[in-house]
């Protein structure tokens, strides 16, 4: 172990680890109560179906039943009063008809065209929330049906029947490409050739509330948004576009958020846009709230992805070059598929050494309501393959898993695939030395090889090693241009403000530790203002785990900032006391009315990043992370349980134990979800389980004991050392899952979620790729 | 039941709430979810599904932990109910709810109030559960934010203060 190098057990309930962190007297690093936290226990906390307004009509959205066509003709049946109804249609938007994210493609209502089954076409909104589900059978929507393609093959036109154009000039939204070496030249040498087709299903985000919004339109205000939603600002440029609004005539404002994990980052600006365009035609707010199975069925989901893997390596196993195809299937519109297809494309190669590589990838277009955000965003998908071509790799090589992955480990001042030179005291083998020693790796391995040759049930032992980059792409956080502030209350107190929204992970709790230890005073004394576009700066989306380590050093800095103001004031002077700070802070408020700074990002000066080559510092920093899961099969039902599960990682200083534990833990339990459980059933581009009743989660019987553990290196850009943290535990369960099950029944399984029908399908047939995909030795 | 909630007339319903003696006037099929939030004004109770499936909705009717968006609201009358509203006494949180906050059993807290709900119940038929016992009686109650485990232990903790306050 290095020097300087901290590390620490979580706490498990189940008794299993230790728990080192040391307690000490910052407020920083200490697992202090969340900020929010009374609320929530008691049920006082207001999220949007909570709140309601005088005079307030309810909303609802007529969709399309139908994956692509033109649409004929719109009646309204005379079984019903339409007077008591306010109807919205595309020829009421007043400004452009679209949400306006990245081009600007997608409708806010459908006007003559379907492009996905669940498209809105009309709204209707009446005081009665009742009486809303008859109208919307009455209205009746008729087609010219269009042909559909629904999945990436036939949106790339490699199936007969020839190919459908349902978007641009080649279905394709987006395409990356990334060189680095000389792929070419390396075949010849390769002493193995290894190929392999990993591919991933759609996931729902399933946060347990529901979408929803509040909309009020007043001619001289403009647009008031109430909402469940990560992103008051992308809701904000949203509605501007389309009520072709000013700056100051759009208001957002979010409420307690529950649940989010990406599936509120672009979907709210739609019912936002509903909403606000029912209260303009109505002059009343209009509540919409989604119930599960149209939030299901309309709302974004995980990118289904397939990734392709040709490998050159040595006889030792050291990797001399590759080729990497990552494809996401994007859904209708553009929506943010070029954004998470430029994570997956940084990522596809994993925390590997490339001497030479190429990767090509794409977006393509299907007709299937638009997928979008989610935890891990495009990278879980290509680590999945990465990580499971690994084992495949040392399979054909016939080293272990463990030596593969440490003969490949990318190591200080060696380069990424994107060139950028690891400049952090990264030690990955380390990392490898203390998952597989946490996890009793070597002696259940070994064990259960014995006891499977002859036992009924087997066990398996899987591991993946990963990294994740924090913050935007590239020069994506010199674009976003993120202000944080720090305001002095007239009673001597602190609020933070900030756009960054608290939808579970902690937000709140943390950039509040960061303001009370950088200005000296207590935790008790800060506060945040509730995310509202007319109260608190752009701090940028709460999205790509940048809160706590671009906002937080953002709030740092601001924090300073006020601090100075108040030195400089002669109001305050060195060392002093939190009740010294308390005072000069009224002081000055009171005589001079507003006591705010504010901190503008500025990109460190070692960033460079080329967009056109896809080359250079692809994130300030990287999380690094090696887990390790064991699993069991049931040979009579198939049914797989993971029995223990070891993450272990290294991201940065941990700012507050208990939320940073929570994060791992509630990320690993996702992606075991992703591997194993949760299934999309497609049905001509529409989900067909959109139920909780038949698209199963994880519940509290289903998972292993999840052990969660961080090892410190340490980061000089983060907030106090803090590294992104929130999506990265989505990357790696997968694939250490599938490694497991193949290591335990033999079986190759390269496509995920592997339901039980899946794996007795794989176990009948010898894999389902048997065919497909072969190490080719040379 | 061939009457639907068009065709049916509103009747009064009587129970208590949280101890206090309530009567509404509601359709016989009314949710209790949506009495208890729209009539009442007892937003603690939150829809996550509306099918039974998440346990969001959780309240304790009679000491039994019922999912509210399945009751009709005929069929609380006579009954005692608890929501989470009726949990912290004057200002004092209940061991529970202290426990959920300390532990990380609330991240953004909305499956919380029916997680809590049946933590209690848990508690009262089980004062000192094993950990089978934990997983098992919080399965009807869907979380996707903590993977559970800071609710199991939310749940051993509070179970070891009610022990010994
Ligand atoms: S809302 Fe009642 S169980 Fe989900
Ligand atoms: S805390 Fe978010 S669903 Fe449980």
């Amino acid at each position: 172990m290095r020097p300087g190098r901290r590390g620490h057990g979580m706490p498990c309930p189940y008794g299993e680890s230790v728990m080192t962190v040391q307690r000490n007297e910052s407020i920083v690093g200490a697992s202090v109560a969340r900020k929010e936290g009374r609320d929530k226990v008691t049920g006082r906390a207001r999220y949007i179906d909570d709140m309601t307004l005088p005079g307030m009509l309810f909303g609802a959205t007529v969709r399309s039943s139908v994956a692509r066509a033109k649409i004929k003709k719109i009646s309204f049946g005379a079984e019903i009063n339409w007077d008591e109804f306010v109807v919205v249609s595309a020829a009421d938007i007043p400004g452009k008809n679209c949400i306006a994210l990245i081009l600007d493609d997608q409708p806010c209502l459908a006007d003559g065209m379907i492009n996905h089954p669940e498209e809105p076409i009309l709204l209707l909104a009446h005081p009665e929330r009742h009486k809303l589900w008859k109208a919307m059978a009455a209205v009746k929507i008729d087609y010219e049906e269009l042909p559909a393609v629904t999945t990436i093959e036939e949106s790339e036109g490699g199936l007969a029947s020839g190919r459908e154009v349902i978007w641009g000039a080649d279905n394709i939204f987006k395409t990356f490409l990334i060189e680095k070496g000389d792929v070419d030249s390396v075949w010849p040498s390769a002493a193995h050739i290894v190929e392999g087709e990993y591919s991933t299903g759609a996931q729902e985000q399933l946060y347990i509330e529901n979408n929803g919004i509040i909309a009020a339109f007043d001619p001289a205000e403009g647009v008031t948004i109430w909402g469940s939603l990560q992103c008051p600002y992308y809701v904000h440029k949203a509605m501007m576009k389309l009520f072709a609004l000013p700056e100051d005539k759009v208001r957002v404002v979010q409420m307690e958020t529950g649940g989010a994990f990406g599936g509120k980052e672009e979907y709210p600006s739609m019912i936002a846009g509903h909403a606000a365009l029912l209260a303009r035609k109505s002059g009343r707010p209009v509540k919409i709230i989604y119930d599960r199975a149209e939030d299901m069925a309309a709302t974004t989901k995980r990118h289904p992805s397939r990734t392709r893997h040709r490998t050159a390596v040595d006889g030792d196993g050291k990797i001399l070059g590759g080729e990497i195809e990552f494809v996401i299937d994007g859904g209708a519109y553009a929506t943010l598929s070029s954004v998470v297809l430029s994570r997956g494309t940084i990522h596809a190669g994993g925390p590997y050494h490339w001497p030479n590589i190429r990767i090509r990838s794409k977006a393509v277009a299907t007709n299937v309501p638009p997928h979008g955000a989610f935890r891990g965003f495009g990278a879980p998908q290509s680590l999945f393959a990465m990580e499971r071509h690994m084992d495949r790799i040392a399979q054909v090589v016939g080293v272990s898993a463990s030596e593969i992955r440490r003969r490949n480990f990318l190591r200080p001042e060696q380069t990424t695939t994107t060139q950028q030179k690891v400049s952090e005291e990264v030690n990955l083998e380390f990392l490898m030395d203390r998952a597989l020693e946490l996890s009793d790796y070597e002696a259940k391995k070994k064990r259960f090889t014995a006891a499977n040759a002859t036992g009924e049930k087997k066990r398996g032992m899987g591991i993946a090693s990963f990294l994740h980059g924090a913050g935007f792409t590239g020069s994506g956080e010199r674009y976003l241009d993120s202000v944080a502030g720090v305001e002095g209350c007239a009673d001597g107190t602190v609020r933070v403000l900030v756009s960054s929204t608290e939808f579970g992970q902690g937000t709140n709790t943390v950039l509040c530790q960061i303001a009370a230890e950088t200005l000296k005073i207590s935790y008790d004394s800060v506060a945040i203002a509730q995310p509202d576009t007319f109260a608190v700066p752009n701090s940028g989306p709460t999205v790509a785990s940048r809160t706590v380590m671009v906002v937080g050093k953002l709030v740092h800095s601001a924090a300073l900032g006020l601090r100075q103001t108040l030195v400089g004031a002669g109001l305050l002077r060195d060392g002093y006391s939190a009740e010294e700070f308390r005072v000069a802070c009224a002081e000055y408020v009171a005589k001079c009315g507003v006591l705010k700074s504010y901190a503008r990002y500025q990109a460190p000066p070692d960033v460079f990043w080329d967009d056109e080559k896809y080359r250079g510092e692809a994130y300030a920093t990287y999380a690094w992370a090696v887990y390790v899961a064991e699993v069991s099969v049931e040979p009579a039902t198939y049914s797989v349980a993971i029995e223990d599960f070891v993450a272990l990682q290294e991201v940065g200083r941990v700012l507050h134990p208990i939320l940073a534990e929570g994060q791992i833990v509630g990320g690993v339990a996702q992606a075991i979800g992703f591997a194993l459980y949760e299934k999309v059933v497609w049905e001509g581009g529409r989900m067909r389980n959109n139920q909780m009743t038949n698209y199963i989660m994880p519940t509290s019987s289903d998972l292993p004991p999840i052990r969660v553990f961080f090892e410190e290196f340490g980061n000089p850009h983060g907030a106090y050392g803090a590294k992104g943290i929130g999506e990265l535990p989505m990357d790696g369960p997968a694939p250490a899952i599938l490694n497991a099950l193949e290591d335990a029944c033999g079986v190759r399984c390269t496509a995920i979620p592997m339901l039980p029908e899946d794996l007795f399908a794989a176990m009948a047939h010898g894999g389902p790729d048997a065919t497909v995909l072969s190490g080719k030795t040379q | 039941m061939t009457s639907t909630k068009d065709c049916a007339g509103k009747c009064a319903v009587t129970f208590t709430v949280n101890g206090e003696a309530r009567q509404v006037v509601a359709y016989p099929m009314a949710r209790l979810l949506d009495i208890l939030r729209n009539e009442l004004g007892l937003t603690g109770a939150k829809e996550g599904c509306g099918e039974g499936e998440c346990g969001s909705c959780a309240v304790l009717m009679d000491d039994v932990l019922v999912n509210s968006c399945l009751v009709p609201v005929l069929q609380a009358g006579g009954t005692a109910i608890f929501t989470i509203e009726g949990l912290a006494s004057e200002g004092k949180l209940h061991a529970v709810q202290q426990a959920f906050l300390d532990c990380g059993g609330a991240q953004c807290g909305i499956c919380t109030p029916g997680m809590i709900m049946a933590t209690v119940e848990l508690l009262g038929k089980k004062p000192a559960p094993s950990m089978e016992e934990i997983r098992e009686g919080l399965s009807g109650n869907l979380c996707r934010c903590t993977g559970y485990m800071q609710i199991f232990s939310a749940v051993a903790e509070a179970a070891r203060r009610i022990a010994a306050p």
